[in-house]
């Protein structure tokens, strides 16, 4: 009955779905506010039906209801619990059902929080979430089904994925999910706006949490993501410029653009039209990375299935969404009201130039991404598109944009001043230039750019704190009067600096480990010892072990450095034998922010084994970076506070200037 | 029954979802602002000024700017007033009543199964304590030969269970073992043959040919090897020569072999019509008939099986035996059609319906 009933209620929430696609739009139209009122209940009732069918796919999986084909095909009775639940989305149709409940749950959530939105504009978004609710309904249930019913029930499951079967899977595609599905909201914003043909500054105010909520949420997946593949694909590799990576990393780009000129939109009222633009383009590059990923187009851990039928849909349902709302957006944008005015040397005018360099960036992704695909598509010739082309074309844009992005905190809004913002970051790029020389004169070998390049993250990381220091005028004033002015800030000026220098920290993880990483291929049978790094490794030995749905081969290391014992480490490698594949489970020691790494290889003959072991500096600022960006996030979240850009009066600010 | 109890509560409860907003009236449904974003947004900038977080002068200025978009705001406001629609209401109350469940329901009688109970593994006591067991005993042997790789024996018991429960190349590699370690013989490379070939989808690879090539070196009668070099054969499109080798094998046959149906079956298929299996008296009774007489022997008994379904239809087995014996004969368009009358036949009993669609589906219909 569980499983019928979770099937019924994902129906009526189709049904639902279309009710709130069509009649809040005629309400508003007409001006009837209970048929506006309808998006409100139905997008409720909508979450209530959708989170029964979800309840009700992890009650079939906990249970292994074998006589579901979703739950046959990707679960076994013995795996552990936390895998059993975790599997409802460690499958194509399990995970398409989370992204239309995550997305429920965002319709949901503005139909409960939305109190503060005009009736029609309310009307509007939830109809356009209705719409693309609808549209995925219509895809599970015709194309992934996880309800369907075998007649005659297997005995046992055919197990998850192997390298699925890990905790990385309870975090990384929920925390994904929430921020692809985020942006849904930022769209059906946009696209409310542009059929009710007025946007301003409120519009700005009332989408920033939404659009926050969703970056952070991006952040920390595509950052957990990054680590999962670290440790559980046992190459120490963290980013592979993957065609899914890229896919997860375009809208982080768009939406970190989104995010900067909402900003601009709502304290100035300016770059309106633009904001719009990114709104849509942000979740549509969400849709792509959902097409991309789920059309089988591309193979790799996240294509579950490949089933053509399915890639077809999601294209339809691809080209709808986004050739609409552009057609929508060109029709409509050249009648909207144009924002105000400001000059270029301003705080509006860094963000343009944010938004230019990371839009460019994206379009340097998306490039990279999808041509090798449409090449290959249309002349059967297959190229890799791999790091070198990233690096040459992704850091060029990168470092302008690091450059530039302490200047723009200290810019004041409308009319800004480039010399004083420069003479204030003197101290942050002296902590730079001293960075830059140290390493110089310390460290040997690597390339000649990597000290360049800390000294660049130093420059941000200081100039985030200095931002803060003339914010609450440090050594200025008294200290306990800075005290008071730090706490009295805005929580969106700590998130601030909070997401600045958290891009410094990533910099310095992301340099350190690939200039400075130490990699050790060999074969050790027990007692050999190996040293990597100024440690030294012992293989005490290699045992057989029996794990719940799987065989294991243990080995166990003792790490020492200088004669003293830090820590044992016990790489492993598992043979799941349902689904005959095997994972190695690599051992990390973590030193302060730096990481030994052992995982290991095929067992030789002479009773060795073949072990990589890696000492990677700094490797965990890569990940502690974003977050601290999703931390800055979080505090520019519960800042509730409405913003207004002070614009400087030119006159005044002049007269001010010799009394700093 | 309270299955389609629940569904009507839920069907209910989304139906209210609807109606609940359209019974309201207006004055009850209250939108914000846009102006009371403006508002907030001057008191915002008071408190800086007080807080001595921006200038008065600068202040001042912003305060300007929004007074400029709450006024532009305020007059868009009150441009806008409530219409409410009754006739439009009433509609899409109907619609919610009448729509939804037909939607609903549409949707579900379509793709669901209410006629399946839930089948969670700890109900299903008996089979799994028999499938757990086969699972230990699997792993137990398995942890046997991790510790004696050398154990030839054990490999060769190994090596089917593993082919039996699908673990293909397991089983293979099983079988590998067993002969590296316990000896060359038919029956092993046999088995390892088959083994590819299961892994293979039933696709016989060229490594599968060589094993049953082996095979029948080692022992020129081993009957699965000869059957599979058949397959082989048919796979290459040499249907002659696979005919050939089945015919042999038939003909060599001891009377009562459990394989001759199969072998009959393949004949069949690449049209050297021996039609569907017959016990061995019928065949040895339609020895001294010609061609055209045993064609009709076969087609007055598929006639019989075709009337007796007619009077009764509960039986889907005979049903599916009737259209495996349209599809033996190759009259495939008798065969849908059976298919067809089946279906009409047991359409009010879903468990057998079920049945019927996925032995249809076996039979490639």
């Amino acid at each position: 009955m569980i499983a019928e009933a979770g099937h019924y209620a994902l129906v009526l929430a189709l049904g639902l779905a279309l009710i709130q696609s069509i009649v809040p739009v005629i309400g508003a139209k007409l001006r009837d506010t209970a048929l506006m009122q309808v998006a409100r209940s139905t997008a409720l009732a909508q979450l209530l039906f959708v989170g029964l069918s979800f309840l009700a796919l992890v009650a079939l999986h906990v249970t292994s209801d074998f006589s579901v084909a979703n739950v046959y095909e990707n679960s076994h009775s013995l795996k552990p619990l936390i895998y059993k639940i975790t599997g409802v989305w460690g499958n194509h149709e399990g995970s398409m059902l989370l992204w239309v409940s995550i997305l429920a749950l965002f319709g949901g959530l503005v139909a409960t929080f939305g109190n503060n939105l005009p009736l029609s504009l309310r009307a509007h978004v939830l109809a356009v979430q209705g719409w693309i609710s609808t549209a995925f309904y219509l895809f599970i249930l015709v194309t992934s089904n996880p309800f369907l019913r075998l007649a005659n029930a297997p005995m046992e499951g055919r197990d998850l994925n192997p390298v699925l079967q890990d905790v990385g899977l309870a975090v990384h595609p929920p925390l994904l999910y929430l921020g692809y599905v985020g942006f849904s909201i930022s769209f059906s914003f946009a696209v409310a706006a542009l059929i009710e043909g007025r946007i301003d500054a409120a519009w700005a105010r009332w989408v920033r949490p939404w659009t926050l909520m969703a970056w952070m949420f991006l952040t920390l997946g595509i950052a957990m993501g990054s680590y999962w593949a670290y440790y559980e694909l046992g190459w120490g590799g963290w980013w592979f410029w993957d065609p899914v990576e890229n896919a997860s990393l375009m809208p982080w780009l768009a939406g970190t653009a989104l995010l900067h000129s909402a900003v601009v939109m709502e304290k100035r009222n300016a770059l309106k039209v633009w904001t719009i633009l990114l709104a849509i383009l942000t979740f549509s590059l969400s849709l792509l990375g959902t097409f991309l990923v789920r059309s089988g187009v591309l193979t790799s851990v996240h294509a579950f299935a490949t089933d053509p039928t399915r890639g077809v849909f999601i294209l339809l349902i691809l080209c709808f969404f986004i050739g609409g709302s552009l057609t929508l957006y060109a029709w409509r944008a050249s009648a909207l009201k144009q924002g105000g005015l400001f000059a270029p040397i301003s705080r509006e005018g860094s963000l343009v130039l944010n938004n230019l360099l990371l839009t460019t960036a994206c379009a340097t992704v998306f490039v990279g991404t999808l041509y090798p695909l449409g090449l290959e598509v249309l002349t059967g010739e297959r190229i890799s598109v791999g790091a070198p082309f990233f690096n040459l074309t992704f850091a060029p844009l990168f470092v302008p944009l690091m450059l530039a992005m302490p200047f723009g905190p200290l810019l004041a809004w409308k009319r800004g001043d480039l010399l004083g913002a420069a003479q204030r970051l003197y101290a942050a790029s002296g902590a730079a230039l001293i960075a830059v020389a140290v390493l110089w004169a310390w460290v040997r070998g690597g390339s000649a750019f990597a000290p360049l390049a800390i000294g660049l993250a130093i420059f941000v990381i200081a100039g985030a704190l200095t931002d803060l220091a003339e914010r609450c005028m440090l050594f200025r004033v008294p200290l306990p009067i800075s005290w008071r002015r730090a706490r009295g800030l805005p929580r969106a000026a700590w998130g601030t600096v909070f997401a600045h220098a958290g891009v410094g920290v990533a910099l310095i993880g992301i340099v350190c480990e690939s200039t400075w990483n130490t990699e050790l291929i060999t074969t050790l049978k027990p007692n050999d010892v190996a040293k990597v790094a100024g440690y030294e490794m012992k293989l005490d030995d290699i045992t057989q072990r029996q794990g719940p749905n799987f065989s294991e081969l243990v080995t166990h290391f003792t790490v020492t450095s200088n004669g003293k014992t830090i820590g044992v480490m016990t790489p492993s490698k598992r043979n799941f034998t349902t689904r005959s594949a095997s994972t190695t489970e690599a051992a990390l020691l973590s030193r302060g922010p730096s990481q030994l790494y052992v995982s290991l290889g095929d067992a030789a003959a002479n009773g060795g084994i073949a072990v990589r072991i890696y000492h990677k500096p700094m490797v965990l600022l890569i990940w502690f970076g974003p977050v601290l960006m999703a931390f800055g996030g979080l505090l520019s979240l519960t800042d509730r506070r409405l913003r207004v850009g002070a614009p400087k009066p030119a006159k005044t600010a002049r007269a001010l200037q010799p009394a700093e | 029954m309270s299955l389609w109890f629940l569904f009507a509560l839920m069907t209910a409860v989304a139906i209210f979802a609807v109606l609940w907003p359209l019974g309201r009236t207006a004055q009850q449904a209250k939108g914000g602002r846009e102006s009371a974003v403006y508002k907030d947004q001057l008191d915002e900038v008071d408190r800086d000024v007080s807080a001595g977080l921006i200038r008065p002068a600068e202040g001042e200025a912003a305060r300007v700017e929004i007074s400029r978009r709450l006024l532009a705001a305020a007059e868009a406001e009150t441009e806008t007033h409530a219409t409410p629609r009754i006739g439009l209401r009433r509609a899409v109350a109907i619609v919610a009543l009448v729509g939804l469940p037909i939607i609903a329901g549409g949707f579900y009688l379509r793709l669901g199964s209410p006629q399946l109970p839930d089948m969670p593994l700890a109900d299903r006591g008996s089979g799994q304590g028999a499938s757990a067991s086969l699972e230990q005993l699997i792993g137990q042997v398995r942890a046997h030969l991790e510790k004696n790789p050398t154990d030839g024996r054990g490999w060769s018991v190994l090596a089917p269970v593993l082919e039996r429960i699908g673990r293909f190349d397991d089983a293979a590699e099983a079988y590998r073992n067993a002969i590296k370690y316990d000896g060359d013989t038919a029956i092993r490379r046999a088995g390892l043959g088959e083994a590819l070939v299961s892994a293979a989808n039933g696709v016989v690879t060229a490594d599968a040919k060589v094993e049953f090539e082996r095979a029948t070196a080692l022992d020129p009668d081993e009957v699965k090897a000869r059957y599979f070099l058949g397959v082989a054969a048919e796979q290459d499109g040499r249907g002659k020569d696979a005919a050939a080798i089945w015919q042999a094998m038939l003909d060599k046959a001891p009377p009562g072999a459990p394989w001759r149906p199969v072998v009959e079956a393949a004949l069949a298929r690449v049209g050297a019509a021996k039609l569907p299996a017959l016990s061995e008296d019928t065949i040895a009774s339609t020895k001294d008939m010609t061609e055209s007489d045993r064609t009709a022997m076969i087609r007055g008994m598929v006639d019989r099986l075709a009337t007796r379904l007619k009077q009764n239809g509960d039986d889907v087995e005979g049903w599916l035996r009737l259209v495996r014996a349209y599809m033996v004969l190759g009259d495939r368009d008798q065969a849908r059609d059976a298919g067809e009358a089946a279906r009409k036949a047991v359409g009010q009993d879903e468990a057998r319906l079920l049945q019927l669609k996925d032995g249809l589906k076996a039979l490639g219909l």
